[in-house]
């Protein structure tokens, strides 16, 4: 009795330690980035840090103006978005209303295996494939671009919207859509006026999940978006916050090594901020559904 | 989470990757020094810093890993800042020894240059590209994006996609320094490595670059500069125009500690020239 006692009680340290090493990650790794991505943007100015267009880090008289960034890592999110939740909202309807049981059963991992994919592969497929493809059809100099990176995004997001989308459709009651069935209402009417409006704050967490992605991914889009700070265009070389960082990383020092942890900071923001929204979503799809 | 774990990993790769090379290159130094120099280098002990060029890194790591396997008591350090800090630090004596990929400038007296390797960097077009020859203003007037089509200079009749290396890397400081185009390029694309650049340019027949010369392969075509070709010959000579002096700068006058004197004399011997070689550059005995 006394042993089991102990175990007990070791095991419950050993369950309060391994849940504090998480708090422990994310207040340090918040503190660290706020401490060493203050001094740059107090030295540079947060009004020219954050609306300054031209990036020069090295120039004789350097600028530090990551607007080009915001911007870029806007649009790719935006382009993805408008891509990826169309396609990846009509995926999960196919998976959860229209296809059999057994096609879904062989969609579904398809879908998830996406989701495992490392994103240097799909960097490098989208290097390898895609750039001279968008170079051939549209017809541009060169197929680093903007819209490629977009296209690569897109395919990424489809993962988190499809599964939480699905999930979220799965669980509309059954005789929601038996009753608008029932009063003459076709199978496409049900899908778009009944199902999907019930699974509305699912598919929303879903959504706000792939803009997480999508502002987050630096490997796959540092491979397709030629990396030049220039203010974006869609069939122009772009670099987004997660490359600016992660390509001038291994050679900086100084101010622009600090500068490079401010755009971190600005990022972490950007991230928090979808975090917080994403949360009060599905706080709100529980509500709901309860 | 997963941008930390990739950097963590990456870290643990490089310092992987740096063990491999000492490693190899410790039989070697170890072997063929032994016997000549036992007895003077086996006291030598402390430290010898060294600051400045970002080009320099390999061939300063390289070099001072196969002296520090020889000498252990030795600790060579490297501050990678830059030539300008480099130099500063040689004349300020915050460091034994200054690195600069640039030759000295007339006002930075009372320092001595000592050129320890060559760096030659080739310009590179597509294997499809009919150019084979361009003068220092035309490559010039090609990175500005002066010259926007390749007909400009002799080519096909197709746009010009300028593709380099990214602000910090020390190829881009080089051939921007040289050519004379400094903070006034036009990329179309910046990417973070040789190899990214070479493949860039192999799979789009619009691209021209820049890349060391070690790192020229097959898959793209270097073209003469003022009509010579990028070879270790040429740059050798001086005659190939885009090729720099990896120097060794040491304030006159200043007396220097035994390591900071060992390390010089080894960077110049000749079996240093096999190390300097592998790590990309050019000895510039030429052996």
């Amino acid at each position: 009795m006394k042993a089991r006692n102990i175990t007990e009680k070791i095991m419950h340290g050993i369950f309060i330690v391994c849940g504090m090493i998480s708090i422990v990650a994310v207040v340090g790794i918040s503190a660290y980035m706020i401490i060493s991505g203050l001094p740059a943007i107090k030295e540079i100015g947060l009004k020219e840090f954050l609306l300054g267009q031209v990036w020069k880090s090295t120039a004789s008289e350097p600028l530090f103006g990551i607007l080009p960034f915001i911007m870029s890592s806007f649009l790719a999110t935006f382009g993805a978005i408008l891509i990826g939740v169309p396609v990846g909202l009509l995926m999960s309807v196919f998976l959860s209303k229209i296809a059999s049981p057994k096609l879904a059963s062989a969609v579904r991992p398809a879908v998830e295996l996406l989701a495992g994919i490392p994103s240097v592969v799909y960097g490098l497929v989208g290097m390898i494939v895609l750039v001279p493809f968008v170079m051939d059809v549209f017809g541009v100099k060169s197929g680093s671009t903007l819209f490629t990176a977009i296209i690569v995004l897109a395919v990424m997001i489809l993962p988190s919207i499809v599964s939480v989308s699905e999930n979220a459709l799965n669980a509309v009651p059954k005789k929601y859509e038996e009753a608008s069935l029932a009063l003459g209402a076709t199978k496409v009417e049900t899908i778009f006026k009944v199902s999907i409006p019930s699974a509305k704050s699912g598919i929303t967490a879903g959504i706000v999940l792939g803009i997480g992605r999508a502002i987050g991914e630096a490997m796959a889009v540092m491979m397709v978006a030629g990396n030049v700070a220039n203010m974006p265009k869609l069939f122009g070389s772009v670099r987004l916050l997660t490359t600016a960082i992660s390509s001038e990383m291994s050679y900086a020092s100084g101010l622009q090594k600090q500068a490079l942890f401010s755009i971190g900071l600005v990022l972490f923001v950007f991230i928090m901020i979808i975090n917080v929204i994403l949360n009060t979503l599905l706080k709100g799809g529980n509500r709901n559904e309860n | 989470m997963k941008k930390l774990l990739s950097t963590v990993l990456v870290t643990v790769l490089c310092v992987a990757l740096f063990a491999g090379c000492s490693s190899k290159e410790e039989p070697a130094t170890t072997a063929s020094a032994a016997a000549s120099a036992e007895a003077t280098e086996a006291a030598l002990s402390g430290t010898v810093a060294t600051n400045g060029s970002t080009s320099m890194e390999k061939v300063i790591a390289a070099l001072s890993e196969a002296f520090m396997a020889k000498n252990p008591d030795v600790t060579v350090t490297y501050d990678a800042t830059g030539s300008g800090a480099g130099i500063t630090a040689a004349t300020d004596g915050t460091a034994d020894i200054g690195l600069s990929s640039r030759n000295l400038k007339t006002e930075e007296t009372g320092l001595d240059a000592t050129v320890v390797a060559l760096d030659g960097i080739a310009i590179i077009v597509n294997k499809s590209n009919t150019v084979t020859d361009l003068s220092l203003e035309q490559i010039a007037g090609l990175a500005k994006g002066e010259i926007t089509n390749w007909k400009e200079v002799g080519g096909p009749d197709t746009p010009v996609v300028f593709v380099g290396r990214e602000a910090g890397s020390g190829t881009r400081d080089g051939f921007e320094s040289i050519v004379d185009v400094k903070d006034a390029c036009k990329y179309e694309q910046e990417l973070t490595s040789t190899g990214a650049v070479i493949a860039a340019v192999a799979a789009n027949e619009n691209a021209i670059g820049y890349a060391s010369l070690s790192a020229v392969d097959e898959t793209i075509s270097a073209i003469q500069v003022g009509g010579v070709d990028c070879t270790e010959e040429t740059v050798l000579d001086g005659s190939y125009a885009i090729q720099r002096n990896f120097n060794i700068i040491t304030k006159q006058g200043a007396e220097l500690s035994a390591a900071a004197k060992a390390f010089i004399e080894f960077a110049l011997s000749d079996e240093a020239a096999t190390i300097i070689k592998n790590a990309g550059a050019i000895p510039p005995s030429g052996k």
